[in-house]
């Protein structure tokens, strides 16, 4: 088996849901969820489902990225304030590289991250890329 | 056949990869004929790209539609002959990054290119015997074809959502009837552990293809006392952009009945997934109070046939999503070599 077989199943849903931690102390929103407010140091969390669509804040291109990536290179990866005002980090994809601009609207939908070799499992999550619509 | 109670769509999606190839590439690619090819061009999905991610999309575009929470629908059925695991359902993951219900049925339809159309039934029947009030049924392909054969210059890839409820006036399309006709054909097939499917070349049309579409359609016809000046629309299955017009012409529907929902020629044949992306075509171009006539075929072989009558909440959630045109219009042409990558025909 797989070491990273209980890994999966703890976060399947955060990674393709976006679901993070919103604190009922101070209501600041956390990706990825946490059990302790980084914030305020409240244990009273609650799960939020983030929204999907946002802008780019930040981007940086990954040329030579580890072995499991390989097959996607060279890929972006994306700072993306998301409509609720939290930032979090993504992949970016379905786009070219010189068409990546600060400030563009981006939308998330599922997508493999990783697999791991022939026989194991694959990875899926979030990833970004231009708002089709 | 007809349910107890009747029963509508609450919402479609439809889902095409953005890259495309040309016919003509992958032709000089095999030294091929350049002309007399069955399609323009196919769409291939990126390299992060699978049936589920294919399913998500075109079930998120659906939810969108459909208006509802996602945790009231209690059934993801996905028909595919290209799913991502041999063991492992697609319809668990879908209930999962979706936000599903947990208490749902999950599962996978194999019935080559009809897989789609399949799942519809099994949502119908459970949402028309009242044992659900939302069920998710998914067609959706990678086709596969042995670099070279004829099949490459078609195997296309796209998925459609379609989550049926009881008819309401929030439908936007019911079910009037529909029949499913099968027989032991061996058109098409591919053995377990095996990467590509043979097919019986010449063989697929008259006994496979004609055969059963013909037989599920003339029976529809037949059973409802319908005729096909009824239908405003007719969605054949589409191994290419000739089968689907020559059938319409036997089973008398004219082109400009079928061309609204003949995708083809644009994306290749997506398998399970071109009949239904076919009809969520046409209904975002149809209007209220219009009939379609869907056929689908799957090697092996076997046709559904279904009679569904647009309904006016259309108009108002056909912009609810992105819309299978949007998709088309999204495109990027790739060399045949970033195809064999993409597809793995070519590993660094």
């Amino acid at each position: 088996m797989s070491e990273s077989v209980p890994r999966y199943w703890r976060e399947n849903k955060v990674r393709e849901r976006l679901i993070g931690s919103k604190c009922e102390n101070c209501g600041k929103i956390t990706f990825p969820p946490r059990k302790v407010c980084p914030y305020c140091k409240s244990k009273k969390l609650t799960e939020v489902e983030l929204p999907k669509e946002g802008k780019l804040l930040s981007y940086s291109i990954v040329r030579k990225p580890p072995a499991e990536f390989e097959k996607y290179a060279p890929y972006a990866i994306g700072i993306i304030a998301l409509e609720n005002g939290v930032n979090i980090i993504s992949q970016l994809t379905d786009v070219d590289l010189k068409d990546i601009k600060i400030g563009m609207a981006l939308e998330g939908i599922v997508r493999k991250y990783r697999e791991e070799g022939e026989e194991g499992l694959i990875h899926y999550g979030i990833k970004f890329r231009p708002k089709l619509k | 056949m007809k349910p107890l109670r009747e029963v509508g769509i609450l919402g479609f999606g439809g889902y095409i990869p953005m890259y495309r190839i040309k016919d003509e590439e992958i032709a000089c690619a095999w030294n091929a004929p350049t002309s007399g090819l069955p399609v323009v061009e196919k769409a291939v999905p990126g390299p992060d790209e699978d049936v589920f991610t294919m399913s998500y999309e075109a079930a998120k575009n659906a939810i969108a539609r459909a208006k509802i929470s996602p945790n009231l629908i209690r059934a993801a059925f996905v028909g595919t002959e290209s799913k991502p695991y041999a063991v492992k359902p697609t319809g668990s993951m879908l209930v999962t990054s979706l936000g599903l219900d947990n208490r749902s049925l999950a599962a996978e339809y194999e019935f080559a290119c009809k897989a789609g159309t399949e799942a519809f039934q099994s949502a119908i029947a459970l949402v028309g015997s009242g044992m659900l009030e939302y069920a998710m049924a998914i067609g959706a392909d990678i086709a596969q074809g042995r670099p070279g054969d004829e099949l490459e210059f078609t195997s296309g890839a796209g998925a459609a959502a379609f989550i049926f409820s009881k008819k309401s006036e929030e439908t936007v399309a019911f079910l009037e009837y529909s029949v499913s006709y099968v027989s032991d054909t061996p058109d098409f097939w591919r053995r377990q552990g095996q990467k590509y499917p043979q097919h019986a070349g010449r063989f697929t049309g008259e006994p496979a293809y004609f055969n059963h579409i013909i037989s599920s359609v003339r029976t529809l016809l037949e059973e409802t006392g319908l005729k096909p000046s009824d239908f405003s629309y007719a969605v054949f299955h589409q191994p290419n952009t000739k089968f689907p017009l020559r059938v319409g012409e036997l089973l008398g529907f004219s082109p400009e009945k079928i061309k609204p929902g003949l995708l083809s020629p644009m994306i290749g044949n997506a398998y399970a997934g071109i009949v239904p992306l076919g009809l969520s075509a046409v209904l975002e171009n149809a209007k209220p109070n219009e009939r379609i006539l869907v056929a689908s075929f799957g090697s092996g072989a076997g046709s559904d046939a279904f009679s569904f009558v647009t309904q006016e909440a259309l108009e108002e959630k056909k912009n609810l999503a992105p819309s299978v045109s949007d998709y088309l219009r999204r495109k990027k042409y790739i060399t045949y070599a970033t195809y064999a990558l993409y597809k793995n025909k070519i590993v660094r």
